[in-house]
């Protein structure tokens, strides 16, 4: 069963109009700024917001149609909505809040079946504990075995892993995907983290001020960002500027602080100019020594991050950049926060996309 | 740092201000009829009329609130509509109104010449100098009080606990049932102590409205005044007794309200 989910609806500010597709067994992460519409998308697909036209359906049955004038109420649709803050109710225990799902079930077996689900996430010892006792994670986990024991049609997640720390977020990612990937389903995940699209989404769509503006597999969007908000949202540095075809065949982009670099990208005209941060090298100030990379410029490193076996590096110059260097370079440079260095990419790691 | 030094004493000294004034008066009733005043009160079968009947009224005009009032506030605080305001500002009228005016607008409604005065009649429904004037009396002082709590109660509610039933299956009305009210408990219960409270002490417009007859519409508060006039106290020891009923109405209510467990689970 496939989910068809298309809205055209205003918003206040903002006008959405976006149409998807989702295969059974699919996952699509939906990512974009804030006010982008994306939880607006999943309220239309969950019956929560009525757009002015659109359809949705599900397999063979139709939720929503403006059309033809069908507009089914949210119980009617059968989709497991995980909240951001995940919603719990506050006055129910994890097993009651799961059995909540369960009302269609013989009123013998809800609270057995409450419970299994919740043993499923490993939350069986929990099963009587109220939502405020709960930790992030814990309540993330009793939304999900709720969501899901409603035997939804749909799965849609908004933000599912955005209230929890950094510690829990990692194995919620896991075990999420873990989810998602035996799940039979089409699902919709709304998310603002790039890794975590990539990791749960097969296909993620970026969406900016109510528009699809790129949609594909992450390492196609990583490799061809449509959009400086596109590249800005993969983690790669992007730099402003005016781009020039060059008689060799390459591009010259001048910089808004003046300095030139070059893409074997075509293009001419205001461009956003991306580079990922691990293709930066970092040398010490002075005149380039490496033949083949065209492209350099001059920064102070502002900040030193280790992140496991590497370091971010923050650079300051006319032009602010991020470079990944290994703690190995670090040494050998015996670079601290202050000092001169030259930063280099290749023409081929830099990525042109037009900018209005 | 220092020049702050005399602020948190004068919170306190404005505290220390405002509770003597407002426990005072309590404190006197209590002083001036000792508790054989008190139970000669309760030996007064007109006094033991009053109570029973200031009891049982209230009760039922409290019931009749709950039950039309909580799915009205349910409906002002879920909905967004053009006249929302204004509809809130009309039921919060009542609050401002003096109790007389409210006991003259009742007669002009119900009265015998009033509104519906011949309607009533030809229903075969008398209203005035009744007890169910009584009724109606306390039913249209008390209802803003529980009204306003529970639209506020209502409105705080997390919006997206009410979606979240949505999507689970349930409808509107399971929704309302199932959390909305369990969920919104405490202050659907403050706001019935608020309204049992003025139920209870209303004296002006029953009296302008059902008058002041034993046994059919004479309230305790009603009873008092009567008393004032010819015995102080036994006015005093009957003043003493309503004030115990209200103050173990509103403590009963704070009990329930630490007790359930809506109130533990809402930061």
């Amino acid at each position: 069963m496939s989910l068809h989910v298309e809205a055209v609806a205003d918003l206040g500010d903002l006008h959405l109009d976006v149409a998807f597709d989702i295969p059974a067994r699919q996952c699509l992460a939906l990512a974009g700024p804030s006010g982008a519409g994306k939880s607006s998308l999943l309220r239309v697909a969950a019956g929560l917001l009525q757009p002015t036209s659109g359809r949705v359906t599900s397999g063979d049955d139709v939720w929503l149609d403006t059309a033809r004038n069908i507009n089914r109420n949210p119980e009617e649709r059968r989709c497991g909505y995980v909240f951001q803050d995940y919603a719990l109710f506050p006055h129910q225990r994890s097993w009651q809040n799961v059995a909540y799902a369960l009302r269609d079930r013989p009123r013998a077996v809800r609270q057995r079946e409450a419970r299994g689900w919740l043993a499923r996430f490993g939350l069986e010892h929990l099963a009587d504990a109220r939502p405020a006792t709960l930790s992030g994670g814990e309540r993330q986990r009793v939304a999900l075995a709720r969501a899901l024991a409603r035997r939804p049609d749909v799965l849609l997640l908004d933000e599912p892993l955005s209230a929890l720390d950094t510690r829990t977020r990692a194995s919620a990612q896991r075990e999420l995907a873990d989810v998602l990937r035996v799940t039979e389903v089409p699902a919709i995940v709304v998310t603002h983290d790039f890794a975590e699209a990539a990791l749960l989404g097969d296909e993620v769509a970026v969406i900016d001020e109510g528009r699809v503006v790129q949609q594909g597999s992450a390492s196609q969007l990583a490799a061809r960002p449509a959009t400086a908000f596109v590249a800005d949202f993969t983690g790669a540095v992007v730099l402003h500027g005016t781009a020039t075809p060059a008689p060799d065949g390459t591009t010259i982009v001048t910089l808004a602080g003046g300095h030139q670099i070059r893409s074997t990208d075509r293009a001419a005209g205001p461009v956003a100019a991306t580079v990922f941060p691990w293709e930066i090298t970092i040398e010490a100030a002075g005149p380039a020594t490496s033949q083949s990379a065209q492209n350099h410029l001059k920064a102070r490193v502002q900040f030193i991050t280790t992140i496991g076996g590497r370091v971010r590096l923050g650079l300051a110059g006319t032009e602010n950049l991020i470079a990944e260097v290994t703690t190995t370079a670090i040494a050998d440079l015996d670079l601290q926060p202050g000092s001169h260095v030259t930063a280099t990419w290749k023409a081929t790691a830099t990525r042109l996309v037009p900018h209005a | 740092m220092s020049q702050a030094r005399w602020f948190p004493p004068l919170l306190a000294v404005a505290l220390a201000v405002a509770l003597s004034f407002l426990t005072l008066p309590i404190v006197a009733i209590f002083v001036d009829s000792g508790p054989a005043e008190l139970l000669s009160s309760l030996d007064d079968a007109a006094a033991i009329d009053a109570l029973t009947l200031s009891l049982w009224t209230s009760t039922v005009a409290l019931v009749i609130i709950v039950v039309v009032g909580t799915p009205a506030a349910y409906l002002l605080a879920t909905r967004r509509f053009r006249a929302r305001n204004v509809l809130i500002t009309l039921i919060e009228l009542p609050l401002v109104l003096p109790p007389a005016v409210a006991g003259i607008g009742l007669l002009a409604a119900l009265g015998p010449n009033g509104l519906f005065g011949q309607a009533l009649d030809d229903a075969g429904i008398r209203v005035v100098l009744t007890t169910l004037s009584v009724i109606l009396a306390l039913t249209f002082v008390a209802a803003p009080f529980y009204l306003r709590q529970a639209e506020a109660a209502f409105s705080a509610l997390d919006r997206s606990w009410l979606d979240a039933s949505r999507t689970l299956g349930a409808g509107e009305a399971t929704t309302f049932a199932r959390v909305a009210i369990p969920a919104a408990l405490p202050g659907l219960i403050a706001g019935l102590a608020l309204a049992w409270g003025r139920a209870l002490g209303e004296f002006g417009a029953t009296l302008m409205f059902a008058g002041s007859f034993r046994g059919v519409t004479q309230t305790v508060p009603l009873a008092i005044y009567e008393r004032f006039a010819t015995d102080f106290t036994a006015a005093l020891g009957l003043s003493a007794v309503l004030v115990a009923v209200s103050a173990a109405i509103l403590m009963t209510v704070k009990l329930a309200t630490r007790a359930s467990p809506a109130r533990v689970l809402t930061r």
